[in-house]
């Protein structure tokens, strides 16, 4: 489908844009410069590559994991550099072999944010061109942040 | 005969001197020879030591700012002869100024055995002394005294500038006492 | 290359040489924090490069996860030690998002004077590592001088000079004090003139000018892609301010102008820096102004419930190195469930192989230092 290239869409064009296209897209919040959306994780690829072509969002900030107990999340942020405008993506994947694809060949800026979040969640980001520990110690071979992880004295 | 007045030396007049120096060597000839030698050397390197305290240039954390801005102009710490170093083969001091994590622990033994001796380790900041806020952290080592042996605790968080210098003078009456003892084959 | 009589360049293609990794470790002088760069060398022409952090993680997300929302503040401050306001400012406002309050007025004028003084302190930090990289010593020690009367205002403001745990949830800890107008214009206005003695210094020599004048060139489309956001960003052509464009806590009210570069290289990113020092002594004249006309009693801190609402909530700041952003996801207790910390360094630092390749090893201390790095805000 050939959709027009936005370069600087407000909040509202955004959305309507997610309907036409994106129909997988959940809008769950928006306000003043922010959308808040849900994703499956299977559709994050076409998503992402979507906002970057066609709302020209040049920028991830952030790929963060969450530990929810019975499953984890991945949220992503992301930025244009023409209007301001911040989209927050949340895909949730299992607890058990959690595999979601990368968005490094979409944004160099993600690499190692998904390293990070690998490293310290055991999320496994497909298609990424080096997961491999990035700041623990490459003998470490559990995951610190996952909830079952407790800190000494805290039990 | 007082050896702590050889620096002075320059400034005894004639008599002065004359009788100081023959004491001087009325003792050689009658006690050991490498306890005497000891006697005058000692005061001197203790005295080119604490006035020349070199440490490693190396900075880690928070505590190393306020290290950068103690050999600033306000607190100028180069009067007392600090000269920060790069390469550790040719410092005295490793002054350790920030949290110590597992990655980094055994580059900072390697470094510490690199310096020669005499060597002198300072912990500055509650990191290096205990952990400091990262106490239950899982890769943050609990003090340095757990890796190397510590000569000196600067307390602070960060540990302000002039409470680094007032430590660095405690450390240079250390130096002072460490050589009266005499100069041994391992220094 | 310059040209020689000996033909360097066929005598040395048909020599069967190695390419050489040299590992400049953990301990280096010219590294600005605790980070390896593995550099692979041709001769003297870097062809790859590969960074390796982690020295200093702590695991700070991990550890606010046990302990209440305001005990993480004085944390917040050690995770930028450079440019410690605007760590805990970030914090405060993320959860005074996610409680859902607004801070008063006073607060937020006194939460930009506080940012800017520690911006202006941050570039100054930066300035003196860049001088002395360059092998300027000079301007090491008159930017430490300058550094010292803003961290004199910090002192008057809070009573700490670095990690100064002032903002609060709900708005900052104290008032300002009864001559601190005085003191502050007396600080900016001395300060203008003597960041112009700097600026000659180092714009008449031309040591500074060839190793930073073409040295590193980024086009604007790979700086948007690698994520390198800040000052280092504007200097490539990307004019971008969260200050101006997504603007927090009435940086709406103030006017100032953010410096753009389109050149792409070393010097670009410094001119940036210079450029914004002065903007921000126009923005703490005018935040001043705003406080006196708001009076000695005017309210500067609410009283904030210790728990906070379940939900997420997330803000962004312009940090004097880039975009920072906090993501809270609070569970209805008074200690959050997941704190998670983007600094900007963290990008910049993966963007150092590009910056580094194509250049000769004697400039990569140079290109480097307008980074700008902190690493406690990259490893956490």
């Amino acid at each position: 489908m050939d959709a027009e290239v936005l370069q600087s869409p407000s909040v509202e064009e955004i959305v309507s844009q997610f309907k036409a296209h994106c129909p997988c897209v959940e809008v769950t919040k928006t306000e003043t410069r922010r959308v808040y959306a849900k994703v499956p994780s299977e559709n994050i690829f076409k998503v992402c590559q979507f906002i970057h072509d066609n709302l020209t969002y040049e920028h991830c900030s952030t790929v963060i994991g969450v530990d929810y107990i019975d499953h984890l999340t991945v949220v992503y942020h992301l930025t244009n550099y023409y209007s301001g405008v911040m989209i927050e993506l949340s895909a949730d994947v299992p607890s058990e072999d959690p595999h979601i694809d990368s968005v490094t060949p979409i944004w160099q800026g993600a690499n190692w944010h998904e390293r990070e979040t690998w490293e310290l969640f055991g999320i496994v980001f497909d298609n990424h061109p080096r997961l491999e520990r990035l700041l623990t110690p490459k003998t470490y071979e559990f995951f610190p942040f996952r909830k079952s992880y407790k800190l000494r004295g805290w039990e | 005969m007082d050896m702590s007045l050889y620096p002075h030396a320059v400034a005894m007049s004639a008599d002065e001197f004359m009788t100081w120096s023959d004491a001087m060597i009325n003792d050689l000839l009658s006690s050991g020879m490498k306890k005497t030698i000891d006697s005058l050397t000692g005061p001197i390197w203790a005295w080119g030591m604490k006035n020349s305290m070199h440490p490693l240039h190396w900075g880690l954390a928070c505590c190393a700012l306020e290290m950068a801005a103690a050999s600033a102009p306000r607190y100028d710490a180069e009067r007392y002869g600090m000269i920060y170093r790069s390469s550790p083969r040719q410092t005295d001091i490793l002054l350790v100024n920030g949290w110590i994590s597992k990655k980094i622990r055994p580059d900072l033994r390697r470094l510490y055995e690199q310096i020669p001796n005499p060597k002198w380790v300072v912990a500055m900041g509650e990191c290096a002394i205990s952990g400091g806020p990262w106490y239950d952290s899982y890769n943050i080592v609990q003090g340095l005294d757990q890796i190397v042996p510590v000569d000196l605790y600067i307390p602070g968080c960060p540990a302000r500038p002039d409470a680094m210098i007032d430590g660095f003078m405690l450390l240079q009456k250390k130096i002072e006492s460490y050589f009266d003892r005499g100069v041994t084959m391992e220094d | 290359m310059a040209d020689s009589i000996v033909p360097v360049k066929e005598i040395e293609e048909k020599m069967d040489t190695d390419k050489m990794w040299v590992i400049m470790g953990p301990q280096h002088p010219f590294s600005h924090g605790l980070w390896t760069l593995k550099v692979q060398l041709d001769g003297e022409i870097v062809v790859d490069a590969d960074p390796i952090v982690g020295y200093l993680h702590r695991g700070w997300e991990k550890e606010t996860e046990n302990r209440t929302y305001p005990k993480i503040i004085p944390m917040a401050d050690r995770l930028c030690y450079a440019a410690s306001m605007t760590y805990t400012h970030l914090y405060c406002m993320t959860v005074e998002k996610a409680l859902g309050i607004d801070i008063p007025e006073k607060a937020k004028y006194i939460r930009i004077v506080a940012d800017e003084v520690c911006r202006i302190q941050s570039h100054l930090m930066w300035l003196a590592a860049v001088g002395t990289d360059m092998g300027n010593l000079t301007v090491f020690l008159w930017c430490m001088r300058e550094r010292e009367f803003f961290l004199d205002l910090n002192v008057k403001l809070c009573g700490q000079r670095m990690t100064t745990n002032f903002p609060r949830i709900g708005g900052v800890r104290n008032d300002t004090t009864e001559l601190f107008d005085r003191d502050i214009i007396r600080t900016v206005d001395r300060f203008e003139k003597a960041l112009w003695d700097i600026i000659y210094l180092i714009d008449d020599s031309s040591i500074f000018f060839s190793r930073m004048k073409g040295i590193s060139y980024l086009t604007r489309e790979q700086v948007a892609n690698m994520g390198m956001t800040g000052p280092a960003m504007r200097g490539c052509g990307v004019d971008f301010d969260i200050r101006r464009d997504d603007p927090y806590d009435n940086y709406d009210k103030v006017d100032f102008e953010v410096p753009v570069e389109t050149e792409g290289d070393s010097y670009a990113r410094y001119k940036i820096r210079i450029e914004e020092m002065f903007q921000s002594c126009d923005i703490i004249r005018q935040a001043v102004q705003k406080i006196n006309a708001l009076g000695k009693n005017a309210p500067y801190r609410l009283k904030v419930p210790s728990r906070v609402p379940a939900g997420t909530a997330f803000t962004r700041l312009e940090d004097p190195r880039g975009e920072s952003l906090m993501y809270l996801v609070s569970d209805g207790t008074d200690k959050p469930y997941r704190l998670k910390v983007r600094s900007p360094i963290f990008t910049n630092v993966s963007t150092s192989k590009a910056m580094c390749v194509g250049c000769r090893i004697a400039d990569v201390p140079a290109i480097l230092a307008q980074i700008d790095m902190c690493l406690g805000e990259t490893d956490r």
